[in-house]
């Protein structure tokens, strides 16, 4: 971006030209005050008064940010695709070897792996699963706020902003613990249920981490548990957004809570919680630090994700670079389409005004 | 907990003034107030449990950690458990070099995302110019792609350059992602100070350097924090890029590794792990509460504003 600008300085560009603070007309006043560029100006003077004559100010200010998250997010994500097509192993990373092209090979072999599409499974799943859950606590815990007293509502959002603020790795490692067979609270909790509900002896000593059901269980759970109190917070500042008359005129037609729900408040906050699916689907459908301690440390391979599966193919031995960077590039693109749904609600919002 | 408003305070004022014949409709009144506050305590609790549970375990001597009924309150409280982490008896180094490790990556990575992030939003938030709108859309799909992903080719990109089992190269990747976030909070704000102010300013023949002093800067610098207050917790918190970058150099993990690694050597000691998790835990969720009304707005000006 910055080099196109820098090539064609006559381009007019209305916008790129303008100082900080001035209007267009303003603009045009100072470079015509600074075209007779004296030689008796020192060099940061002529320096400054060509930034901005030219309108340079804005991109030289981006130059950093803009190599940074070039070099370190936008080069690998373009590498993932190009390792995808590349016998990247062992060999190639300890240069004996070069890399060579190998075609779609590293896709074609990842598609004929039934673990790829177990894992595939468990991230949909998942995302099917935790979703909706998290949107609906986060939905009805938002909506109780709203009808708290002022001092209650900051205990219970506080609460719920610290389950929230709960670092990832201290979560899984809590969760690792109340479920842990040897004196876990959850198993000794599910004996003193009575057996008609579920509970009952057989618990004791369960162990929650060894199968993907029992697994993938206490990570939904814990995803909830981190997940709702945003959803929540989000949602009660959005419910604050709704006029009290709307919900007077509703309730004078009859409507009760749950059709004043329906009718008035989620129409209107229809783009929030499109907004918040929409991340959530990201984050659950990409979840990899709970999923990678909870699951036992890439140890169990039935229960891995998308994200362990890819994760596995690299980083345990022997490395496959290659076919880790097309599973990547797969989880990558999944996550680019809700994205681009993301982007647009965020559009639709006002982001950009 | 203990000083939370009882369910079934009196509803102020309406109580005073109620009559007899009002009083079905205040008893009615005061018993949905007492339903919503318990259902309120609920979610507390559910919230609170996990995080109380592990400081309650991480006091706990051995027997009643094992003990067949546990108790939500340590019977005999023990520092034992953080004194064996504190010692470094289970990894053979003390809490406090991985404590350092992760102060030492987060604070240079907080510095650096802040400054970087601070002249870009300046360009996006003060300026217009012909890719602004392309440049924020980019940096929201950056920020929310995969870093299991990326991780991938970083890794092999830094075994390149020699930045692996180095602290250095942990600064340099927490720098790279905490930007677009920093960038996309720290623009909503500069975006939002009056151009007038720099206009008078200008007129009064203050430079552009004078300008960004003296008025854009303070004006900014509630976003700043904020900005610095997400980007701590997103170095302080990382995992996956420590995972991969630190390997088995034990002496350079940070503390998710070490509070981690803890866990997956010594699955059974679960109070050492408890302690070691509280001092990890702790003081993000302490920094929370201090900044927790500022990152809040902060957020949701970042993630769902835009």
């Amino acid at each position: 971006m910055v080099t196109s600008s820098h090539s064609r300085p006559g381009t007019p560009s209305p916008a790129g030209s303008t100082p900080p603070g001035r209007e267009a007309d303003g603009s045009r006043k100072t470079s015509d005050r600074s075209a007779p560029s004296a030689p008796s100006r020192s060099f940061r003077q002529r320096a400054a008064i060509s930034i901005r004559k030219r309108g340079l100010a804005p991109y030289l200010l981006l130059l950093p940010a803009t190599a940074v998250i070039g070099l370190l997010i936008i080069w690998p994500a373009v590498q993932i695709g190009l390792f995808s097509f590349q016998n990247y192993g062992l060999m190639q990373i300890s240069g004996v070897e070069p890399a060579q092209w190998v075609g779609f090979s590293n896709y074609s072999q990842i598609l004929h792996d039934p673990e790829f599409w177990s894992s595939l499974k468990i991230s949909l799943y998942f995302a099917v699963v935790v979703v909706p859950a998290t949107m609906i606590a986060g939905t009805l815990v938002g909506l109780l706020l709203e009808r708290l007293g002022p001092r209650m509502r900051t205990f219970v959002s506080v609460s719920a902003i610290l389950a929230w603020a709960t670092p990832a790795v201290s979560a899984s490692v809590i969760f690792a613990w109340l479920v842990d067979p040897d004196g876990g609270v959850v198993d000794w909790a599910l004996t003193k249920v009575p057996s008609w509900l579920g509970g009952g002896a057989s618990w004791s000593g369960f162990s929650w981490t060894n199968a993907p059901l029992p697994a993938y269980t206490v990570l939904t759970v814990m995803l909830v548990w981190t997940g709702f109190p945003f959803v929540a917070i989000t949602v009660l500042a959005g419910l604050r957004t709704v006029p009290s008359e709307l919900h007077d005129a509703a309730r004078v037609d009859g409507a009760g809570p749950w059709r004043d729900f329906w009718k008035v408040t989620f129409p209107l906050l229809r783009p929030v919680f499109l907004v918040l699916a929409l991340l959530s689907t990201i984050w659950d459908f990409g979840m990899f630090t709970q999923a990678y301690i909870i699951t036992g440390q890439l140890g169990n391979r039935d229960e891995y994700n998308l994200g362990l599966y890819e994760y596995s193919q690299a980083f345990t031995q022997p490395p496959h670079y290659g076919l880790a960077s097309a599973a990547a590039f797969v989880l990558t693109i999944i996550l680019l389409i809700v994205t681009v749904g993301y982007v647009r609600a965020a559009i639709k919002q006002g982001a950009f005004a | 907990m203990t000083s939370v408003p009882v369910p079934g305070r009196p509803v102020s004022g309406h109580a005073a003034a109620g009559r007899s014949g009002h009083g079905a409709r205040r008893f009615n009144r005061t018993s949905r107030r007492a339903v919503l506050n318990l259902l309120g305590l609920l979610v507390a609790l559910f919230s609170l449990f996990p995080v109380l549970w592990m400081i309650s375990t991480a006091f706990k001597p051995a027997s009643e950690i094992y003990s067949l009924t546990p108790q939500p309150v340590p019977l005999h409280p023990t520092l034992a458990n953080f004194q064996a982490v504190f010692s470094g008896s289970v990894i053979g180094l003390p809490y406090w070099n991985f404590l350092r490790n992760s102060l030492f990556i987060t604070l240079v990575a907080v510095a650096l995302s802040s400054l970087i992030g601070l002249l870009a939003a300046i360009a996006l938030g003060r300026f217009k110019f012909r890719f602004r709108t392309t440049y924020l859309v980019v940096l929201l799909i950056v920020q929310l792609l995969p870093q299991q992903a990326l991780v991938v080719s970083l890794f092999i990109d830094f075994r390149r350059v020699d930045l692996l089992d180095s602290l250095v190269g942990l600064i340099v990747v927490y720098t790279a992602f905490a930007l677009p976030v920093t960038i996309w909070m720290l623009r909503n704000f500069a975006a939002t100070v009056p151009k007038e102010l720099e206009e008078a300013a200008a007129i009064d023949g203050a430079g552009a350097w004078t300008r960004f002093w003296h008025i854009l800067l303070p004006l900014i610098s509630p976003g700043l924090v904020s900005t610095s207050v997400f980007a701590f917790i997103f170095a302080y918190n990382e995992f996956v890029f420590a995972l991969t970058f630190l390997g088995t150099d034990t002496a350079k993990f940070t503390l998710p590794l070490y509070v981690q690694y803890f866990y997956g050597q010594n699955s059974t000691n679960w109070g050492a792990i408890m302690a070691s998790s509280t001092l990890f835990t702790i003081p993000v969720l302490a920094f929370f509460l201090v900044t927790q009304r500022r990152l809040a707005s902060g957020l949701l000006a970042g993630a769902v504003k835009g």
